[in-house]
């Protein structure tokens, strides 16, 4: 009897296996999580403690803000209207875009739409190198290998895919098609690490991942948003072990990839953080939310340190990334428009037309040279600054 | 405890199970409290006092459950009913007690009979619904699913493996309090002065300035601008002569000079001269380790500990006592983080020491400053825009499978000057 005890209690487990991989096998808690909560600490009592603490963090954050960006910024020279213009259209796509990355090679792009098309373009010369058809709509999120061998994607499936691009023209990509990740809801963005062998994902499940993509096993989970995850971005820095993410639940949460752990959460947008990216440095990071505003979060100060809004901006940000120096702050709109801003001073030095439906993804080129946009209206936006050529402004000094 | 658990069930000289009646159903394999304390005394030679202890202890940490006021974690020293937990349920085992998990515990409990979740239950069932509310359905399902699964066993076998389960969660119930937990450590965190962080953003925007194109334009011409693609070509990975501003750049910080193929190369030069050339070999190996293949981690840990840890290594790295033997510890369980720390030792080595004294003493690395393309006299008519190679042919080249930093596809072959 003991046996069969034994073997049906196995039973129970694999059960929910099944059903979502992330959960059962590598969920990573704090070292008190055996803390015992004792019958007589009411839910009442827990709060207000939650909330002492609360403000007194507010307050020790507070004790160390002794001045605002603008004002530290006084001395620099202001930048002036800036004039972009639109060097390349991408036509392809039958449907909304709704995700793109850019390829280390400076030039090609991948990009995903509603109708389940994924294509790889070669942005300079416009043609088409790679087309996918994936079996779900509504593809969310994509992005390029490192080495420009692959391309990853995913969205309402759930999933996410790599796709080895083939030199072979007729080849059938779909084919190779290789399953990494699994959630279980949406797939909303992802990225490689350093290499092609591993994948951070994000989900409407409310997490975020980091996958082996030879085996498909899950390396690590990430439990802390309370609702879905809408992006994230790697950090730049010399350990190379962080990650940003943001979220419907307001909240950009950074995290460590190594152990699981958010290690810093900000709080301040009143709505869903549709985007966020980091600054060159990796000393902060940038964020674009459904409340028309997009904040500059400095991470060894632990705050807010700039807000970039308008009053006549009130549709939400859907996209943002800096430009090489980080002195400008790229943002797409719900509104069809692009909002150029500059970091330090706040002020906006652009704001760009063109695309006829909601900007719904924006990257700057690996190189800086340019940036690109994806549209609700179906197509994508190299653009650039308007000067011609090559030519480059007087030296603006800084003094002090 | 688990060797004394395991000496207990032992068939011959273990203790004598029978069958015990609980209310109405007959549960096999069931001891009573006295039977347990008997086989202490007798097993290990002590006293009823110890034996109590022990015993009592071995209930405390699960591995022994009352059928009979389950709450209660006492080992009673008379007729009543106990089991041994199934080792699957035992804290030690590697399985994580999740938020998911109890959830769906609480929630099959729930189902089950109403009213039988007890107050501190009832207030968890709830901060956990809030909590993890986008997946409730999920939890619910799964609830239904293992109640659905366990009516279908004997009602001999369901309660025993009730009791299991709630035996376990008794104990190993998670601290469904977090945000308290992380409130606390992030009070004690250390911030810096605003002044200081802001004044890093004006000085961080001047030096890359001129390396910005959007903000200063590129020499000969940006490529998008004039469908010249020579910007890209002399800025490939391995270009004979680097540009100015790309040498420049390796000198704004350690981590510019290693994420360039070409500046790594020039420093590992300088590092050969100085007999220290094994250090930047080990961060290189480090990092083909974290952004490897998983397959792959233990013959690189073996690899890496053979070239520059072991005693006598070939390129043997100079790492404090402390963190060579925390990495060989940790070498005996290999991961893709094990060596994170003797890497960081010698990343920072090399930024401290090598890397400035390498900036003083180089001497001016040959560098071209292209010229700025004359704006043409027909600016209408436009420039073929050829294609480049895809990088997926250039991979050929650079197998080298789960290399840290990906092959970095030229935009243009090197070999194809036709552009110029």
């Amino acid at each position: 009897v003991l046996q069969n005890i034994l073997s049906l209690l196995f039973f129970l487990l694999p059960a929910s296996a099944l059903t979502t991989g992330i959960y059962m096998i590598f969920s990573t808690k704090p070292e008190m999580a055996t803390q015992e909560i004792q019958p007589n600490e009411t839910l009442t009592n827990l709060k207000a403690e939650s909330d002492t603490l609360k403000t007194k963090l507010e307050d020790e954050r507070a004790k160390l803000h002794d001045v605002e960006l603008h004002q530290v910024a006084e001395k620099v020279d202001g930048l002036g209207q800036f004039i972009m213009k639109t060097r390349r259209t991408l036509k392809g796509h039958g449907n909304k875009v709704l995700c793109m990355d850019w390829c280390k090679d400076k030039r090609r792009i991948v990009s995903s739409s509603q109708d389940g098309k994924v294509i790889v373009w070669d942005a300079f010369t416009t043609n088409k190198e790679h087309a996918v058809t994936m079996p779900c709509t509504w593809v969310m999120a994509c992005a390029y290998a490192p080495s420009g061998c692959a391309v990853a994607c995913g969205g309402l499936d759930n999933k996410c895919s790599v796709y080895p691009l083939s030199l072979d023209k007729n080849e059938n990509l779909a084919a190779k098609k290789k399953s990494v990740a699994m959630h279980t809801n949406y797939l909303s963005a992802c990225s490689f690490t350093n290499s092609d062998m591993q994948i951070l994902t994000s989900s409407g499940d409310g997490t975020c991942a980091l996958w082996d993509v030879e085996s498909g096993q899950l390396l690590q989970s990430f439990h802390g948003h309370a609702a879905d995850v809408l992006c994230l971005d790697l950090a730049p820095s010399e350990t190379g072990n962080t990650f940003v993410s943001g979220g419907c639940d307001k909240k950009a949460n950074v995290w460590d990839m190594r152990s699981g752990q958010c290690i810093q959460s900000f709080e301040t947008h009143e709505s869903d953080i549709n985007s966020v990216r980091y600054y060159p440095s990796g000393d902060a990071f940038a964020s674009g939310s459904d409340d028309a505003t997009c904040r500059l979060y400095d991470l060894r100060a632990d705050r807010e340190v700039a807000i970039y809004s308008k009053e006549s901006i009130i549709f939400g940000a859907s996209s943002v990334d800096f430009s090489l120096s980080g002195r400008l702050l790229f943002g797409g709109y719900n509104d069809y428009t692009i909002n150029v801003w500059d970091v330090l001073k706040g002020t906006r030095v652009s704001i760009l037309f063109g695309h006829e439906n909601r900007v719904s993804t924006l990257r700057l080129s690996p190189d800086g040279t340019a940036f690109c946009s994806g549209s609700w209206d179906h197509t994508l936006r190299v653009r650039d600054r308007g000067y011609h050529l090559g030519y480059i402004p007087k030296r603006t000094t800084l003094s002090g | 405890m688990e060797r004394v658990i395991v000496a207990m069930q032992d068939p011959d000289m273990g203790m004598k199970m029978r069958n015990q009646r609980l209310l109405i159903t007959v549960i096999p394999h069931a001891m009573t409290g006295n039977d347990v304390i008997e086989w202490l005394i007798q097993k290990y030679n002590i006293t009823e006092e110890e034996a109590r202890h022990l015993g009592g202890l071995l209930v405390q940490y699960g591995y022994i459950y009352p059928l009979r006021e389950p709450r209660s974690l006492l080992l009673r020293s008379d007729d009543s009913p106990y089991r041994f937990q199934t080792p699957y349920f035992w804290t030690s085992s590697r399985w994580p007690a999740t938020e998911l998990d109890y959830a769906i515990y609480l929630a099959k409990k729930n189902i089950r009979k109403q009213g039988e979740l007890v107050d501190y239950e009832k207030e968890n069932y709830s901060i956990l619904h809030k909590r993890i509310n986008h997946t409730w359905d999920f939890v619910v399902m799964q609830a239904r699913e293992q109640l659905r699964a366990s009516k279908q066993r004997r009602k001999a076998d369901r309660i025993v493996l009730e009791c299991q389960e709630q035996a376990y969660w008794l104990i190993n119930k998670p601290c469904v309090n977090m945000p308290l937990y992380y409130h606390y450590t992030t009070l004690g965190r250390n911030r810096v002065k605003s002044s200081i962080c802001l004044e890093s953003f004006m000085k961080y925007s001047e030096q890359y300035l001129h390396h910005d194109p959007i903000m200063s334009g590129c020499l000969p011409s940006n490529p998008w601008i004039s469908d010249d693609t020579s910007h890209w070509t002399i800025n490939t990975d391995m270009v004979g002569i680097p540009t100015r501003l790309r040498v420049e750049r390796w000198s704004f910080s350690f981590m510019e000079l290693l994420n360039d193929s070409m500046g790594r190369r020039e420093f590992m030069i300088y590092l050969e001269k100085e007999f220290s050339a094994e250090n930047l070999c080990f961060w290189v190996a480090c990092e083909d380790l974290r952004h490897g293949e998983s397959s792959k981690i233990i013959l690189k840990v073996e690899e890496v500990y053979k070239n520059f840890l072991a005693p006598g290594a070939a390129r043997w790295v100079n790492i404090d006592s402390k963190t060579m033997e925390r990495t060989l510890e940790g070498i005996k369980r290999p991961h893709r983080f094990i060596m994170d720390d003797a890497q960081m030792h010698i990343y920072f080595l090399m930024k401290k020491d090598s890397y400035p004294r390498n900036l003083t003493s180089r001497t001016p690395t040959l560098a071209i400053v292209p010229q700025e393309t004359k704006k043409s006299v027909f600016p209408f008519m436009r420039r073929q825009r050829h294609s480049s190679p895809s990088p997926a042919m250039v991979t050929q080249a650079t197998e080298d499978d789960g290399k840290a930093k990906g092959a970095g596809p030229t935009g243009t072959s090197s070999t194809t000057n036709s552009q110029i």
